[in-house]
């Protein structure tokens, strides 16, 4: 009876830390693999042929696409430069320089993905939609009212993700640094 | 006491296992991945475009509203699959899936090098059946190995400004993606 009782306690635990385990790194990710430049964050090789287990675990579980190597390379980022999330009611300015790339496109996600519904129908920018400083350097505010310039609506929902993809870049499974990719700050700027 | 701190070990042990096990059994037990989620909504070995990503109809997450998309999903039992795809003004490129969403294949315009985008794809097999000359005579016929029978060809064209996006959807809609049903021509 006490052999049986130990058992199944045992079995029990297998599952829950197994399956728990299995849940976490599929919702959350992991760092295996990871390239981390200020907030943002990419896994270049979810676009080969030798992704990792967890990362096409992850990406079976959510549905995505990942983007392929040979097409370009995906930062994304769920918090600004100083960790605080990013709150859709607050200010947030994203700011500077992306790395060399034909092309780029910055969008706002909610939480699972979708785009947030907003009356202009914005949803992010591509590089060439973007107004520029006359050093070439951008600023695009993320708020849920409408701002001057680069305005990228959040609806006010309260977290949000930004995408930053780059097409055609040399971006990819052998960058490291902030030197190689030089990517824009994120800084919150007010929250009413 | 000890007993119970054995069981405790042995469990979370088991529980390592369990987790492993999970994880690598995810990509093929998972019933809303993308390959299942754009079944019912596409053609076989032909192109089918995709509608444009809003907040309320996305069939997938984390699309890129930037572009036009447009999807073949391909079973290479029927034979070879030949793929054209017609450059757009921006930037157009096409990426290869297994099954499992293993993206094993990515080709941009510029790779490319030409107006159109050509390619064949085909299993491994079937490679290996191609008579050798014509490998070597058709030198700028780029052939793709597909890992899988199945997966899926995502075709993607850029507008970058809203108004260009008429454009980069007519240009996937002039791609095309059919099963190669001539024979390849016998050897010389």
């Amino acid at each position: 009876m006490r052999l049986i009782l130990i058992t199944l306690l045992a079995l029990i635990i297998a599952t829950a830390v197994g399956l728990g385990a299995t849940w976490m790194t599929a919702t959350r990710g992991t760092d295996l693999g990871t390239l981390t430049i200020g907030a943002w964050t990419a896994r270049p090789k979810t676009g080969t042929a030798d992704v990792d287990p967890y990362s096409r675990a992850t990406i079976a579980r959510s549905g995505e696409l990942p983007v392929g190597t040979g097409d370009g390379v995906a930062f994304s980022a769920t918090s600004d430069d100083r960790k605080r999330p990013l709150d859709g009611r607050c200010d947030v300015v994203v700011s500077g320089v992306t790395p060399a790339a034909r092309f780029w496109t910055l969008t706002l996600y909610d939480q699972k993905g979708r785009l947030v519904a907003n009356s202009l129908q914005r949803y992010g920018f591509t590089s060439q939609e973007i107004i520029r400083g006359a050093d070439g350097a951008f600023e695009i505010r993320v708020a849920s009212r409408s701002r001057a310039g680069n305005w990228l609506p959040t609806g006010g929902i309260e977290r949000y993700a930004l995408m930053l993809r780059l097409y055609d870049t040399p971006v990819g499974v052998a960058t490291r640094t902030q030197r190689d990719a030089p990517m824009p700050s994120i800084a919150t700027a007010g929250c009413p | 006491m000890i007993r119970l701190v054995f069981t405790i070990i042995a469990g979370v042990l088991l529980g390592g296992i369990v987790h492993l096990v999970s994880v690598l059994a995810l990509p093929r037990i998972a019933t809303q991945d993308a390959y299942s989620r754009l079944t019912p909504m596409t053609k076989l070995n032909a192109v089918t475009p995709l509608a444009l990503a809003d907040p309320n109809n996305a069939p997938m997450p984390f699309m890129d509203p930037a572009f036009a998309l447009a999807i073949c999903r391909y079973d290479l039992s029927g034979g070879s699959i030949k793929l054209t795809v017609p450059v757009s003004q921006a930037y157009t490129s096409v990426s290869f899936y297994t099954r499992n969403e293993v993206a094993y294949y990515a080709i941009n315009d510029r790779s490319a090098g030409k107006k159109v985008i050509e390619l064949d794809l085909m299993t491994e097999a079937q490679h290996n059946e191609l008579p050798e000359d014509e490998d070597v005579t058709a030198a700028d016929r780029l052939i793709i190995d597909s890992p899988t029978a199945t997966g899926l060809i995502v075709l993607k064209a850029l507008a970058p400004e809203p108004g260009l996006m008429p454009q980069a959807q007519a240009t996937l809609a002039a791609s095309s993606c059919k099963v190669q049903t001539e024979p390849p021509p016998a050897k010389r």
